[in-house]
């Protein structure tokens, strides 16, 4: 018998094969014309692309990605508790209220602090 | 020795981890960098799926391949300022290079040398039957104080950064 | 009929083992087939979907839409894969050519790994996993970074600035995602998806837990960037969002992963809140079916309903709404288990 993981591991080598094939087969058929310089220019609706892309960008990205980093660890902290919540009583109940009243309280200072503004 | 299944693919997943790993410090575009540092995650999420421990691994996967290599891109896009192709060079500081070699060096012979004397237990290879059940006893019953500190943990983490970044908006 | 997919399982295991081969070798083949099952359903399905979204949003305002390729159209994206199979593949000479490249190829695989944990039938689920839900959260939050990986890849300023609006849209949804799940996992008391649907037996979740319903049907929308939460590749002011660079066989991947997206999370919607694979009358494995479809409909009907919304109201729903929301859930689903614990139901 295989076990659990090793049947997701080969199913991940098999779908691995999956674009492969299906971008092998797209090369067998499409067409390969010579490529001129023009077709391969940056396809900014006609214009000729102006200056650089990968420039800096603003930090609330960054603040967006901080919160959200918070509150994905929040969330693994939960799926324990929720799978033994009916065994588990009162006490640790009142435990993720507290567990999850500190994180809100960060959720209110984003929010105050206008971190979760978009710009 | 006969080598099982088992142990090649632990090899193969060794080898994904260390060449990503070293794609991470050698790779000339800190972006490709930081793509090459997911694979690492993702490899390591596939050791863990090797021991058994399915929660663990895709808390890996979660938390590391999805929510802090986007913090580790949104971080690169937020102070690009240079090219792209030159931001993750070797520093040209001699003194600089052989610390940090010397600082990798102590902490790969500390890492070995605690390795080599620890005791690994022999454990049945099949995992706990309620893994994620046991993890939630443990959270809600011995540990409960460093759960908590957890969230505390996570909430000056977010006080901090929001006010850092704050300062560095004001200063634009 | 009830039992037809799985009969035909054993049998080819059986007549395997009679071959000779061990039970090992035997559940690897039976692997590869069910692989190739899925893939070839996965593949055949999103035409007729695409078919169906483009007629039903015909309907919706008041056009015909595909007529005029076979009955209906039905023959309409069969002849856009073949067209699309043969266009060139240009990549743009200023693009960072690997990450380029590979981009749909992950993407894709990230979306087909998603079918692995779904059950779809009685017993008719390749990995039965015991964290089965969370392998679908965890795996699925990995389609940021493909998304991010294309528009990055593309060096074109389409591309980058809707990957990167795609991408905090994304993990701002994900967590309302995540967290209204919890109350589902807090009733049925388990992560194995089998087990969520056996707790379906009596009363579907969609009853017990409404406003999870509606929280991870809002989320999951914003997750698969389908309208009216498509800023990300909103086509009239970022041309195609991250995937403008892409033509071919490469856009085809992208789209396909985005429909293979679309139909595993119906899927999951159906098993976690709508019963799972149960029901009277009809085989199992038709009642799942039957239950995707209708809540694919429905995310159609919503494209077509809502006008896209802006991307600060975007975010600030999210993080402003949602969240608090589905906090709020969960404190309701444990008040309400531990009264009815008191109460002495």
């Amino acid at each position: 018998m295989l076990s659990d993981y090793s049947s997701i591991g080969i199913f991940l080598l098999l779908t691995i094969s999956f674009p492969v094939i299906a971008l092998v087969m797209a090369w067998m058929v499409r067409p390969k014309p010579k490529q001129t310089e023009e077709k391969l220019t940056t396809y900014e609706c006609g214009v000729d692309t102006k200056g650089k892309t990968w420039i800096r960008f603003r930090v609330n990205y960054f603040l967006y990605a901080l919160v959200f980093l918070a509150f994905d660890v929040e969330t693994i902290f939960l799926f324990p508790w929720a799978v033994k919540f009916n065994s588990l009583g009162l006490f640790a109940f009142i435990e993720m209220v507290i567990f999850i009243a500190i994180l809100v309280i960060g959720l209110w200072y984003a929010w105050r602090e206008g971190a979760l503004e978009w710009h | 020795m006969t080598v099982s299944l088992n142990d090649l693919v632990f090899v193969a997943m060794a080898l994904v981890i260390v060449v990503a790993a070293t794609g991470v410090v050698m790779l000339k575009n800190i972006v490709h960098s930081a793509l090459s540092l997911i694979l690492a995650f993702v490899g390591v999420a596939g050791i863990y799926f090797q021991l058994s421990a399915g929660f663990i691994g895709l808390v890996q996967i979660m938390v590391y391949a999805g929510a802090i290599s986007v913090l580790i891109i949104f971080a690169i896009m937020l102070v690009m300022d240079k090219s792209v192709e030159k931001t993750n060079l070797f520093s040209p500081n001699i003194i600089r290079l052989l610390a940090g070699m010397g600082l990798t060096f102590l902490l790969f012979v500390t890492l070995g040398v605690s390795i080599w004397f620890t005791k690994f237990p022999v454990v049945p290879a099949e995992g706990p039957v309620d893994a994620v059940g046991m993890l939630a006893n443990l959270f809600m019953g011995d540990y409960v104080i460093a759960f908590e500190t957890a969230a505390i943990l996570l909430l000056v983490a977010v006080i901090g950064a929001i006010i850092l970044a704050k300062g560095a908006e004001d200063k634009q | 009929m009830e039992h037809l997919f799985i009969n035909i399982a054993d049998a080819f295991t059986g007549w395997l083992m009679n071959l000779g081969l061990s039970p090992w070798w035997a559940d690897l083949a039976l692997l590869v087939v069910q692989w190739i099952c899925i893939v070839t359903i996965v593949t055949a399905n999103i035409t007729v979907l695409i078919w169906l979204e483009r007629k039903v949003s015909g309907f919706f305002q008041e056009r015909l839409g595909p007529n005029r390729l076979g009955p209906f159209g039905c023959f309409q994206t069969i002849a856009d894969a073949i067209k699309l199979l043969t266009k060139e593949d240009i990549i743009p000479s200023a693009a960072d050519k690997l990450v380029f490249r590979t981009a749909p190829i992950f993407f894709i695989i990230v979306s087909v790994m998603l079918y692995v944990v779904l059950p779809m039938g009685d017993g008719m689920q390749i990995v039965d996993l015991d964290v089965g839900l969370f392998f679908f959260i965890s795996v699925g939050s990995l389609s940021t970074i493909c998304l991010l990986m294309a528009g990055w890849g593309s060096n074109n300023k389409w591309s980058l600035i809707g990957a990167m609006r795609a991408v905090a849209q994304m993990i701002s949804y994900e967590v309302p995602l995540a967290l209204s799940l919890i109350g589902v996992v807090m009733i049925a008391g388990s992560l194995r998806l089998s087990n969520i649907v056996a707790a379906q037996g009596n009363i579907w979740f969609i009853v017990l837990q409404p406003i999870a319903f509606i929280t991870y049907f809002i989320a999951a929308t914003a997750e698969l960037n389908r309208g009216p939460f498509d800023m990300p590749e909103a086509e009239q002011e970022l041309t195609g969002g991250a995937y403008t660079e892409y033509t071919g066989m490469r856009w085809a991947l992208f789209f396909l992963a985005e429909y293979t997206n679309l139909v595993a999370v119906s899927a999951l919607m159906a098993t976690v809140f709508l019963g799972g694979w149960q029901g009277p009358w009809l085989p199992s494995w038709l009642w799942i079916i039957v239950k995707t479809y209708v809540i694919m409909m429905v995310f159609f009907w919503l494209k077509w309903t809502f006008p896209r919304i802006r991307m600060d109201q975007l975010m600030s729903f999210s993080w402003k709404f949602l969240i608090p929301v589905s906090l709020a859930n969960i404190f309701l689903t444990g008040a309400g288990i531990h009264f009815f614990k008191w109460m002495g139901w």
